[in-house]
């Protein structure tokens, strides 16, 4: 559904997007994962022909984003990081506007706006003008606004951000819900939301694609062979003389002290690739006449993973110098 | 033809749900009432002093009421039509809106073309309060219709070519009030060059008079269309909307 290759924005003083590449597959929803300021909202405005990119191209649903603009607007819903809304103006005739302006056949509106109305849970404020509503409310409206036309894709750029923490579950919810009959790309800085909504996942960093993936597939490249265990010697053997027997084990590479003077000892195995040292070392303790409390295989969070691949970056990336004018050319840019 | 009417529709909305309508027709009804008030009063008292003093001096309400008062009410919409004129891109960039219009598939020209009608439009609407305003001097004069006609067409073109340029001024910035000031000066500045004709005769200021928006009406408000007058508002017009479009698009590319 998208192909992108070797895209870039390139502003006077800095390289937003640097030949990024992805695929889409049409009915994916796909995570846009990245600190602040890597890019994010750069490529999916390119993505919806609002800029034009400096190099490579970008394809979406078959049609060039630069030569045939036309034939992509008219098949994305593409909802900015404000949404962009008219607070003078009601849900109802402001749904309108949109529904007219993205060419919905004029007497499919009406059933159109009902079924959006319903669909993003704004029915109940329909006539109210959207200045007077709510962060949530707008959010909603502004999925509306996205949805109204019935795009085959749908990009959002961080739908959840500034919501509480109930918007943000209904949202995610609503956005699941929408993943049967469109494709979804969305932009987040927030982890649980890619684990919970996405299947795919596109890491970037400093506008250099970081990864690619599915989500499934991440978290278990990221499943280590770490296993942790909790051992109660009940005073019969020092940490050290636990550790040396545990290094003895078939298939373990490495064990880790964790720092913990009282019992029970808590130590961090290492197994070797391709090993499963899990009941070799079950056996031991037990042999030994310890107390076994506890064995678990630690998976690393998609959390770590991400922070791996970003190098670490959980602030936001120092802030590359600001292009000259994007400011002054659409409100609110980053 | 669709999306400009659209485009245009929901500008309409906008004027007329926000106070900006109103406050603007208000201004514009009574100072205009005003004018028509007095330059009226004044004409009916220099009548009434010519005929009590036994001599009868030619009095035409066209050339003595009508055509003075369209040049004063030309002046005054100099200072209104920046206010008409400056939400319409800087209130869209500013909001975030622009966002929306420029990905859905409209061109930008239906977006330009809409937002400019719409905003004639609001400007037609002041004139339409005028209309009132003339309306009681045919009901107790007796004025020729056709400069009456031909002040209105002047007018009305008048404030579809400064709009133009306050369209094309509004897409250099998202602050509304940055965009007034600029559309008033740029407004002045058209306005004044005309005076530049008490200096001489020469061809620069020849060419600054014709360049001048108000020296323009004054065939208009006599009563004669001059087809030189006709292609200038057309081509300023043309001008502003091509630098629109212009900045529009390279407000993207820089963006």
């Amino acid at each position: 559904m998208i192909q992108v290759e070797n895209l870039s924005k390139k502003y006077a003083r800095h390289v937003a997007v640097d030949h990024i590449s992805f695929a889409v597959e049409k009915g994916d929803i796909v995570g846009f994962l990245g600190p602040n300021g890597a890019g994010k909202t750069t490529t999916m405005r390119m993505l919806t022909c609002f800029l034009p990119p400096s190099n490579g191209r970008a394809k979406v649903a078959g049609f060039d984003v630069f030569d045939q603009s036309f034939e992509v607007k008219k098949r994305i819903g593409y909802l900015p990081e404000t949404p962009p809304i008219y607070p003078e103006m009601s849900v109802e005739d402001y749904l309108t506007f949109v529904a007219r302006l993205k060419k919905v056949p004029g007497r499919e509106i009406k059933a159109r706006i009902e079924r959006v109305l319903e669909r993003c849970a704004i029915a109940d404020v329909k006539g109210k003008l959207i200045g007077r509503l709510s962060k949530g409310y707008r959010q909603r409206v502004g999925l509306a606004q996205a949805i109204v036309h019935n795009p085959d894709v749908l990009i959002l750029d961080e739908p959840t951000a500034g919501l509480d923490p109930k918007q943000i579950n209904e949202t995610r919810e609503l956005i699941r819900d929408l993943s049967g009959e469109h494709t979804i790309i969305l932009s987040t800085h927030i982890l649980p939301e890619v684990e919970t909504v996405c299947k795919t996942v596109i890491i970037i960093n400093r506008g250099r694609l970081v990864t690619t993936d599915s989500v499934e597939h991440l978290k278990q490249r990221g499943a280590g062979n770490a296993i942790q265990v909790q051992i109660d010697t009940d005073g019969t053997a020092p940490p050290d003389t636990v550790r040396q027997r545990l290094e003895q084990v078939a298939g373990v590479s490495k064990v880790i002290d964790k720092p913990q003077t009282a019992a029970p000892f808590v130590f961090e195995v290492q197994s070797l690739p391709g090993h499963n040292a899990r009941p070799d070392l079950a056996r031991t303790i037990v042999h030994a006449g310890w107390n076994l409390l506890e064995l678990k295989s630690m998976t690393s969070s998609l959390e770590e993973i991400y922070l791996s691949l970003t190098g670490g970056a959980i602030e936001p990336a120092p802030k590359p110098a600001e292009p000259e004018v994007p400011a002054e050319i659409v409100g609110e840019t980053k | 033809m669709r999306n400009i009417w659209t485009i245009c529709r929901r500008e309409l909305y906008s004027y007329f749900v926000s106070p900006i309508a109103w406050v603007l027709l208000t201004i514009f009804g009574f100072l205009s009432g005003a004018f028509t008030y007095i330059i009226s009063a004044s004409f009916v008292r220099m009548t009434f002093e010519s005929q009590m003093r036994g001599q009868s001096i030619p009095v035409n309400i066209n050339q003595q009421v009508i055509a003075p008062l369209f040049s004063n009410i030309a002046v005054i919409s100099l200072f209104l039509i920046p206010l008409i004129a400056m939400r319409l891109f800087a209130e869209e960039k500013r909001q975030g809106t622009i966002e929306l219009l420029i990905t859905s598939p409209v061109h930008d020209l239906e977006i330009i073309l809409g937002k400019w009608l719409a905003s004639v439009l609001m400007y037609g609407a002041l004139l339409l309060v005028l209309l009132a305003d003339y309306s009681f001097l045919f009901a107790y004069g007796n004025p020729d219709m056709p400069p009456v006609g031909t002040g209105f067409l002047g007018l009305f073109l008048q404030g579809a070519c400064l709009l133009a340029f306050g369209a094309f001024i509004s897409t250099l910035t998202n602050n509304q009030i940055v965009a007034g000031a600029i559309g008033f000066a740029a407004a002045l500045v058209l306005w004044i060059l005309n005076w530049t004709t008490s200096f001489g005769n020469s061809v620069t200021i020849q060419v600054l008079n014709y360049l001048s928006i108000v020296s323009h009406l004054d065939g208009f408000t006599r009563g004669v269309i001059d087809s030189k007058d006709i292609v200038y508002y057309l081509s300023m017009i043309f001008l502003g909307l091509f630098l629109t479009a212009r900045s529009l698009e390279s407000a993207r590319w820089r963006a």
